[in-house]
């Protein structure tokens, strides 16, 4: 045995301990105190540790833990598959996962923000780029030097798969060795409008993107076509399990990030099959006669389409929130279009609940008193069908007040 | 046809920071009046059309100011529009760029429009982010968010909005924004005249030539209510920490 193996173990061990204290004397996660102990004493060990497992990263601003969840239950099919199923996307959380990791494979959700430091530390086999839109705003303003430090980082990777619209996640996955596309079958639609190459405005904007410097919309080997998913021109079907055209878009990427080593039909199935809720999104809970569902929504681009996916007849219940990573600005709430929820019983709670309700109240939508507790809020609403939106702080306390494990 | 037409000016490139929070304002202000207002958008490539009462340019991510400022030069009808009674909005990089020269982070100077006697260059230690809280003596008590890394310097012909209490604002001598008759530029992101009534019944105002007779938003009140209170108490946290 090596001294550095020695050191590892001995770190491991610590965190470990650590870690266990922190879950059942404080009742947290464990990973984040076990993370930062392995980094402090073994980060050398850690580098070395991940370049033994194979692992692929997932990222973008929105639908990374879904898309995540989806892979891995794809890759499941052929073999065990660590992933950190908990959210923890940073350094420490990241680190605990491939400290404890048994399985070969590993799928890390990663923080857009931590790839190029994810890259450096874990030597990714791939790396799968979703989306960039606007989020957390106070601590992220532009996108284009985001894109840009993923297309450094990618130049150390050797596949990257990317969604084919959206122009600064194409050319940040150029970046990379090999690259593989799928395509959302709705045009372009992001927030992109210049050239993330050149500077120059894109043209050709609603269906394929080019710009006359060569860069251009890559052909996609995954597509949807009529909600449809088709992989290297075979069709598969309608993907449902999870509500939104997001979702179907979320399954045709991790169809692309798997098409090598899983056949794509066995892998749709199992993604049906597994992914039903993602850390408590999408889940279904009654509490008193009010058959909620939970959905997190936590940018413009997040709540376009989280409002696209309410049931129909169902009332509505908006928890706002800006705090911790929620971020502190909510002036975006204005690049959301809540019209389509007139006419519907609407009640909002959260610590912002007031910024909401004002955006509402200029949409033409009265919501009435304002809510401290999430459970109030509920309670105002009539029985039945209750869709429930939070930002992501707020979705802790949904969870928290309506006993969601 | 609408009592009133506003615009928002290339929202694909400038309106990227809820700039069209400040239209949606002008219209719910507008109607409480009982005055019909259309809302447009004026995309990339399309001609600035002459018959609008309120230009809206907002913010853009500092790639997007050079092309920007090429397509706005192209268009008569902004440069022309204070001529014809009608407001010209700037917010962030829409508040640059209606200046005379702007210095982008590269380095790199551009020509403005002109349209204020400001010139902007990027603040020299970090961005300014957060809430900030402004008195004006035209506007009384202003405040919003803003998020922004760029320091407006004004010549003589424009005053500030007014002075800076919390916040950064233009960068220096605690002023914000400028105004020049009917051409206004503001470092208050996005739905400034949400959160400020005034601010908006001041820009219909420009507009439509008319006095506007005062109206109460009670939800808008409260929500100016719980952000001053919040101010207050992170200025109060800020005092304890120094201690």
């Amino acid at each position: 045995m090596t001294g550095i193996s020695i050191r590892y173990r001995a770190a491991l061990a610590l965190a470990r301990a650590l870690a266990w204290a922190s879950r059942h004397l404080l009742h947290r996660g464990g990973n984040v105190i076990g993370g930062a102990v392995m980094l402090r004493l073994a980060g050398g060990g850690i580098a070395a540790k991940a370049r033994r497992h194979r692992i692929t990263i997932v990222t973008g601003t929105n639908g990374k833990s879904t898309t995540t969840a989806m892979i891995t239950a794809a890759l499941r099919v052929r073999g065990a598959v660590d992933t950190n199923a908990d959210g923890s996307n940073t350094s420490h959380g990241l680190a605990w996962c491939v400290a404890t990791a048994k399985a070969h494979e590993i799928v890390l959700e990663v923080d857009e923000s931590w790839l190029p430091w994810a890259v450096d530390t874990f030597g990714p086999a791939a790396a799968v780029l979703l989306n960039l839109t606007r989020d957390q705003l106070h601590r992220r303003p532009e996108i284009q030097p985001m894109a840009a430090a993923w297309r450094t980082a990618l130049q150390a990777v050797p596949c990257a798969v990317a969604v084919a619209e959206d122009p600064a996640v194409v050319w940040a996955a150029y970046g990379a060795r090999r690259t593989e596309f799928a395509s959302t079958g709705d045009g372009w639609t992001s927030d992109t409008v210049l050239c993330p190459q050149c500077g120059e405005v894109l043209h050709d904007r609603r269906e394929v993107w080019a710009c006359n410097c060569g860069l251009t919309m890559p052909a996609a080997t995954v597509e949807i076509r009529d909600q449809r998913i088709v992989v290297d021109g075979q069709d598969l079907g309608i993907y449902e399990r999870l509500p939104g055209h997001v979702n179907v878009v979320n399954a045709a990427v991790a169809l692309a990030a798997t098409r090598d080593q899983v056949e794509p039909t066995r892998a749709l199935a199992a993604i049906a099959e597994q992914v039903g809720d993602v850390a408590g999104r999408y889940r279904d809970v009654t509490v008193e006669g009010r058959r909620t569902r939970l959905l997190l929504a936590k940018n413009p681009a997040g709540w376009q389409a989280v409002l696209g996916m309410l049931r129909e007849g169902a009332s509505i219940l908006l928890v706002f929130s800006a705090e911790g990573v929620d971020g502190r600005d909510t002036t975006w709430l204005y690049d959301v279009s809540f019209e389509g929820l007139r006419g519907r019983p609407t009640a909002v709670a959260g610590q912002r609940g007031t910024d909401l309700a004002v955006r509402l109240h200029l949409d033409g939508i009265d919501v009435g008193d304002l809510h401290r507790s999430v459970r109030s809020a509920l309670m105002a609403l009539p029985e039945g069908e209750v869709d429930v939106v939070a930002t992501y702080a707020s979705f802790q306390t949904v969870r928290r007040e309506l006993h969601v494990a | 046809m609408p009592d009133l037409t506003v615009a928002i000016v290339y929202p694909e490139l400038l309106g990227l920071y809820a700039d069209r929070g400040n239209a949606i304002a002008l219209r719910h202000r507008a109607e409480l009046r009982g005055l019909s207002c259309e809302v447009r958008d004026i995309h990339l490539g399309e001609a600035l059309p002459e018959a609008v009462d309120v230009y809206i340019i907002g913010g853009g991510e500092d790639a997007a100011l050079g092309p920007a400022i090429r397509e706005l030069r192209s268009q008569r009808a902004l440069v022309g529009a204070p001529d014809r009674g009608a407001v010209v909005l700037g917010v962030c990089a829409g508040f640059q760029l209606l200046g005379r020269r702007l210095e982008a982070p590269d380095g790199s100077s551009v020509e403005g429009l002109g349209m204020l006697d400001i010139e902007s260059r990027p603040l020299p230690d970090r961005r300014a982010v957060g809430e900030i809280a402004v008195q004006s003596p035209l506007l009384g008590e202003l405040q919003g968010f803003e998020n922004h890394r760029g320091d407006a310097l004004l010549g003589e012909g424009v005053t500030p909005i007014g002075t800076v209490e919390h916040g950064v604002g233009n960068g220096h001598g605690n002023q914000e924004g400028a105004i020049d008759g009917n051409v206004v530029g503001t470092y208050l992101h996005g739905p400034a005249l949400v959160r400020n009534p005034v601010f908006a019944d001041y820009v219909l105002a420009g507009a439509t030539g008319a006095e506007l007779e005062p109206v109460e938003d009670e939800l808008v009140e409260r929500l100016r209510a719980e952000r001053r209170a919040a101010l207050v108490h992170e200025r109060r946290g800020r005092r304890r920490r120094r201690w």
